[in-house]
Formats: structure tokens, sequence, C-alpha cells
């Protein structure tokens, strides 16, 4: 291979770049043009074949994501009814602008925020309470690692019904438990913020092993030496945790707020099988009905495939403006933190 | 400069080899493509390749199917199966018509991946007959279907308005009242079942005043009912219209059949005799385990539910009245797919399976009472009995229900607009909002649930 070294650097006078030059004299013309050919493979080898090799996520995306996506948008823009799916009349806009004094829509919404927030906040920082305990040397750590990641790996509906049960009005433990403190029963399933705090209760319980895992392992990788150093400087613990810990957790913080708001926004298991009833309504009330429920009830309980596309791309748009406010948000932190 | 000519003299060694991997690369990829575009093709042939020949040159008829149909478990596959050697039968089973009739529709209107025949649940019938009847064979034409074999009003909520009748009944749930004979005496109320039925007959105020008797002197922690929609469920099934008129409006605020069985379940839920559940939640079973109410509504299948829910000590307290105006509650249809490969075949086997002796039949095994009334004569019947019941002839009781049962026109959103009444209506008032309250609740739920 190294005989061919010369073909690299291409006489001036042939101009043009490394790959397309045409050898001098001394090789005959078939082989000139063989070598041109080869060449031009190589070029189209270079330039297609990474494509080629990204293809079937692409594809794969196309089919399963971007057609959907769109298809979604096409949808509602129509009256379109789920007994029959190719039946569409053109309302344009009308799916959208209802949703402006739809109440149901913005309950929902209002909904999804709180629940969402009565479930990340306490979450993240019961996670970063359980990672900061676990960081210390403690006998049996696997066993501890590995039952906070059980929650996670128990499927919604598993966890969601025996959370029903728990939070039964009458037979639940938990208002059985709550009666020897002199609490009466608690409605968990009709009444607006018990209800909201049941389901939160349930994302709380399957995620915050999760995080805490997260955290730990962004926690391990904190050097020694800093907690040394500021020991040195005398900081206590909690002054080493607030200083060293924290500052050095923010990226990773920042992925786990990213991470759960998009987790809160989409929020449909846990609600759906918290629901007394059958259908999707999120409580009788809807008192805990997410967006995702809504448009969930709205496209296949009540089969208005149009106005659920509606739903599903107004989600889309709100998502985009939260991801846009924690782009945000992440650029200051970031600033802030390398001024430190 | 050297990272880019690296490759290239790599390339230039073994261009040949190179050009089989890309050709590899891209057979791969279009391979991958392809595979995956055959995949989604495939997918809807093989669904409704269900019903096929099989090498023994039988034909094989698939029946698509949701909860507890148990013509299987009666042995009526094998018995057809023996009258006619040439038949195979196959039954697919989803458990709960939630998950099964939104595939059904999902399949109906893509017209594959359907069985030979497929069943619909009366909640359904009529939005099945109103959107999807073009999809299935009108069985009124089939040898040997007789209209005078089943109940007119069963008959009529398979059929179209145009006349095609799209399925054949099975199962119905003629309403009755089970009430536990312990609890009214122990209330002062009298238990004998004539007497219980005369208490309330032709009334449902009547039934409800009962219940404030009840009430007067229940037994601690009991009510007199079971839930709210159970009741405003009952006083509906037996109205002439409920929430659609004859010719297929929607007319439930206007109906003052509707409000008025939503004001007097709402009553009955403020004087307390209502038990604030929702039917067949687990909070609800345990209220049967537990003895909490007195009376329910009650079709033939609810004595079965009653009975895997209750404690053995239970068994033969209950009794069964008449409902003070007869109602249905519950029913299945059997329906073929004209793209079926053996809808012939197919056709058949439903007039067989739906066939008085059959439903007799069935009802001995299952508990399923019969829609044709020819079965009402036949032993297993008349002489019908169940373990909570004790002796109380419930097939008779449940026949003469059956019989007096409206023909009420069914509309395709009933489901929604029932669910909305109960769930997000007269429960409200048990969990002390006002009945304005409520009503205002349920018909804002459901009228943005209806809406296009």
């Amino acid at each position: 291979m190294s005989t061919r070294h010369d073909t690299a650097a291409p006489p001036v006078k042939e101009g043009g770049a490394a790959p397309g030059h045409r050898p001098s004299g001394t090789v005959s013309d078939e082989a000139a043009k063989k070598r041109a050919r080869l060449s031009r493979r190589w070029q189209r080898d270079m330039r297609w074949s990474p494509y080629a090799f990204v293809s079937p996520f692409f594809l794969l995306f196309a089919a399963f994501g971007l057609f959907p996506l769109i298809y979604t948008g096409w949808a509602s823009l129509h009256q379109v009814e789920l007994t029959a799916p190719t039946d569409m009349s053109w309302v344009g806009l009308r799916n959208y602008t209802r949703i402006f004094d739809d109440d149901f829509f913005w309950n929902a919404a209002r909904n999804t925020l709180t629940i969402g927030v009565i479930s990340t906040v306490p979450q993240l920082l019961m996670a970063m309470g359980l990672a900061h305990l676990l960081n210390y040397k403690l006998r049996g750590s696997m066993f501890y690692r590995v039952a906070m990641l059980a929650p996670y790996a128990t499927s919604i509906a598993a966890a969601s019904l025996v959370f029903v049960l728990l939070f039964g009005r009458d037979y639940g433990m938990i208002n059985w438990a709550l009666g020897f403190v002199g609490i009466d029963n608690i409605d968990w399933q009709n009444d607006h913020w018990a209800s909201q705090f049941a389901v939160s209760t349930i994302v709380i319980w399957r995620w915050t092993g999760y995080n805490a895992l997260i955290y730990l392992a962004a926690m391990q990788a904190i050097p020694q030496d800093l907690y040394e150093s500021a020991a040195l400087d005398g900081a206590n613990r909690w002054q080493q945790f607030l200083h060293v810990t924290l500052p050095s957790l923010r990226p990773t913080i920042l992925f786990t707020v990213v991470v759960s708001t998009i987790g809160a926004s989409q929020l449909f298991g846990e609600p759906l099988l918290f629901d007394a009833n059958k259908g999707a309504s999120g409580g009788s009330q809807h008192q805990f009905q997410t967006l995702g429920l809504y448009l969930y009830e709205q496209g296949w309980v009540n089969q208005h495939l149009g106005r659920a596309s509606a739903i599903a791309w107004t989600m889309f748009l709100i998502l985009i403006v939260i991801g846009l406010v924690n782009y945000v948000i992440s650029r200051r932190l970031r600033a802030s933190s390398s001024s430190d | 400069m050297r990272a880019r000519t690296l490759p290239h003299l790599r390339l230039r060694g073994n261009g040949r080899s190179s050009a089989a991997r890309r050709a590899l690369a891209v057979a791969a990829v279009v391979s991958m493509g392809t595979g995956l575009l055959a995949g989604c093709a495939d997918d809807g042939d093989s669904g409704s390749d269900g019903s096929s020949g099989d090498s023994a040159g039988k034909t094989t008829i698939t029946l698509g199917l949701f909860g507890t149909q148990g013509f299987k478990e009666a042995g009526l596959y094998a018995e057809y199966e023996k009258l006619n050697p040439d038949i195979k039968i196959a039954e697919t089973v989803v458990e709960r018509n939630e998950n099964y009739y939104p595939a059904l529709v999902n399949r109906l209107t893509s017209n594959s991946g359907l069985q030979d025949i497929q069943a619909v649940e009366v909640g359904n019938i009529a939005e099945v007959a109103t959107t999807q009847a073009d999809k299935l064979m009108d069985l009124s034409k089939v040898e040997g279907v007789d209209k005078g074999d089943w109940l007119d009003w069963k008959w009529q909520q398979a059929t179209t308005r145009d006349g095609a009748t799209i399925g054949l009944g099975t199962d119905i749930g003629p309403m009755a009242i089970c009430y536990r004979k312990d609890l009214f005496e122990q209330a002062g109320l009298p238990t004998d079942r004539e007497e219980v039925g005369k208490l309330w007959a032709g009334s449902w105020d009547k039934f409800v005043e009962t219940g404030q008797k009840y009430q007067e002197k229940a037994p601690d922690g009991t009510t007199f009912l079971d839930s709210p929609g159970g009741l405003i469920l009952a006083i509906l099934s037996g109205e002439k219209e409920k929430f659609y008129d004859a010719a297929g409006e929607v007319v439930y605020k206007d109906n003052p059949a509707v409000k008025n069985a939503f004001d007097l379940t709402a009553q009955a839920a403020e004087d307390g005799l209502i038990g604030n559940q929702t039917q067949f939640q687990p909070a609800w079973d345990q209220t049967i385990a537990n003895n909490k109410f007195a009376a329910v509504a009650c079709p033939p299948w609810m004595l079965g539910y009653i009975k895997g829910k209750s404690q053995p000590d239970a068994a033969g307290k209950w009794d069964v009245a008449a409902a003070p105006k007869p109602g249905n509650w519950g029913g299945t249809f059997l329906s073929v797919p004209k793209s079926g490969k053996n809808a012939e075949e197919a056709a058949k086997l439903v007039a067989w399976l739906t066939a008085p002796e059959q439903q007799a039949k069935l009802f001995a095994k299952q508990g399923s009472f019969p829609s044709a009334p020819g079965a009402y004569e036949l032993p297993q019947v008349t002489g019908a009995k169940n373990e909570m019941t004790g002796d109380a002839p419930i097939g008779e009781i449940f026949a003469k229900a059956a019989e007096g049962v409206p023909n009420q026109p069914i509309g395709p959103k009933d489901q929604i607009i029932q669910q909305g009444l109960t769930d997000n209506g007269v429960i409200l008032v048990t969990q002390g909002k006002s009945p304005k309250e409520a009503w205002e609740t349920a018909t804002k739920t459901i009228d943005n649930n209806l809406d296009q």
C-alpha cells in the first residue's frame, strides 16, 4: 500500500483535490481510468454511506414518528370519528379554537401542572437525600441500590392497582392507619387535592429510586479532594453538601428536572388506572384528569379523532414552550456556574 | 491531511471488498426498510387469515368473543362439530369489552383482522348498526332464522333503519330486584317475594318510599340500595324512550323521563338510602361481601356476580322480586362480517347457537338468560334455581320480566350518556353535592363528550 503513497500528493499542474487527480505518465491509461473509477466510487462511498448507516433510525422515525405526527396534524383540521377514520370533513382550525373555551382542556392542563409539581418536587428532593445517604459507606449498599430501583421495574398497571386499594376510602390501608391518629376517612378518589396527592404518590414511589441512583452516580464522580479541602477550610457536613456536592451536581439536576418534566406532562397510566370509573374522565368531577387522559378520552372513549388530534398538537406546542423555558434556564445556570 | 489520506489508502488497497461491504450495507438497509413495510402490510393479511381450511379439508370457523359467553363451556361447539363433521370451531376471547370493542371497531373500519363471527355487546350494538352495517351480513335472510323466535325488542336492537338485522341475540338481562331477606326482616319489611313486589309494583317512587321505610329501622351501617348508578340505570331501562327518540335524535336533556329518573335517584341519595359506591369497583365488591346493602337492581347475571363476591354464609339469604317496571340491562349479539371466507357457514353456526334450545342449554350452564321466548318453556329455564336465592323460581321471574321489557330505542352514544349521568352525575350527590350541581356537571360532561 505504501507504494501508492505518492497519489496522496498530487502535482500542482493537475490541480483539483487529492482523490480526483490523474496520475502522471508512468501509469498506463487503462490503469488511470480504473483508478479514476475507484476514486469516484470512493467519493460516493464517503458521501453517501454514512447516510445509509444512519438511515434505519430515520426510516423507523419517519414511519412511526414523523408520519403519525404529520397525519395527526392533518386529522386535527378535520372532523373525524373513530368509527369511520377515512371519512374526514374539513373544519379548518375549529378543533383548535374550541380548545380556548374548553373548560375540560384547561382543567386537565391545570391538573397536569399541579400533579407535576406535587410529584416532581418532593421526588427529586427525596432522591437527593437518599443518594446522599447511600453515598456513605454502608453495609449491603448494593442491596439498597437494587431495592431502590425495584419500583422503577414494576409495571405502572400493577403499581397503580395496588395503590388504588391502599387509597381505598372505606377499606383502604392508608385510611385505616390514619384512623389511629384521629384523621377521619379521606375520600382519596373524589376529593380534589387528596386525589391529586394520591396520584402523585404513585409517581413519586416509582421514580424516586431511579433519580436517586442518577444522583448517586454523579456524586461518586465528585473528586474526594474537594471535600478534603473544604474540610480543611472548616466546612461541616451540611456546608460541604451545599457548597461542594450541589454545585457539582448541577448538570445532573438539570437533566433529572428535564426528564421529570417531560414525564409529568405526559402522565397517563397512573390517573387512568386510579379512576374509579371505567372511562377516562379522571374522577367524577375530572379532578385528576391529565392532558394525556383527556386526549385519550376524546379519541378512544368518545371517538372524536379530530378533536383528540388537535389536543395532541396543542400538547406538543405546550411541550415546546416548556422546552424553551428549560433551555433558557439551563443557559443561565451554566453561565452562572462558569462564573463561580 | 493525514486523517483524510488514511481511509483513502485503505480503499485503494481493497476497493473490491469495500464495494462488497457497501453493497451489503445498502442491501441491509433496503431489506430492513422493505421488511418493515412488508411487516405492516402483513399484519392485516395474516389477521384476516383467521379462517381457513385445514389439512383434513375441514372448514374452521373462528369466533371473536369478550367476557364469558360460555358457548365452549356449555359444550355447544363440540355438539355442533358432531352434527357437522366438516366444521371445526375456534374462539379467541378478550376478557373485557372495553378492550374488545375498540379493536373490533378498528378492524371493521379497516375490514381486516376480523373473525368469522364477532360478538357485540348491547351497549355497542346501536353504534355498530348505524356505522358498520355495510360490513356485516343481514342475518334475517339466513335460512332457519325466524324473527318470531326472538323477543321483539331484542330483534329491533340489532336491526338497522333499512331493515337489515346485523346481529342475532344470545342472552339478555331482564331486570328484577334482588333483596336480602334477613335485612328486610330486621327493618320490619315483608320478606315474601310476592308481597315485596307489591310494595312497589308499577312505580319507582314507591320503590324509593320503601327504601325510606327500610332506612328508618335499618340495621346499622346498611343502606337500602347499593349505588346511585344502579338505581338510575334500572329506572331508565324500563322507560319507553331514554336518551334517543324513535327518530334517532339525542333527546336525553329534554326527555322528562331522564330528568325524573335523575331527580328521584338524587333524592334517594340525599336521603341516605343509597351507598356511595360505583358499581363493579373493588370497594363496591366489598360492600357485597360485608352485607352493606339490602337490595340491588338485578338481571340474572348479577346473581352470578353477587355469588362471586359474597361470603359463603350469604348463600340462600337473597330473594328475587319483580322490579317496579320491567327493564333490560345487558345482553349480547353475534354478528358475521361479510368479508370472512366462511361467512355462509358462520351464519349457519350463529343461527344454530342462538336457537332457543341452545340458549336454554347456555342458561343452564352459564346463567345467561335466553332472548328467545321459546326457551322459557324448556325445563332448563322453568326449573332454574340459584344458590344465592334458595328455592326462588328465578327462571319464571326473569322470563316474566323479559316479556314486559319495552321496545326502547337505543342509540350509538348510549354508553357515554349513561356514564355521564352516573359517574359524573348522581354519584356526586352521595358525595355531598346538590342534585342541581350534579345535573349540571353531568350534562356539561356529556355535551362535551358528544360534541364531534
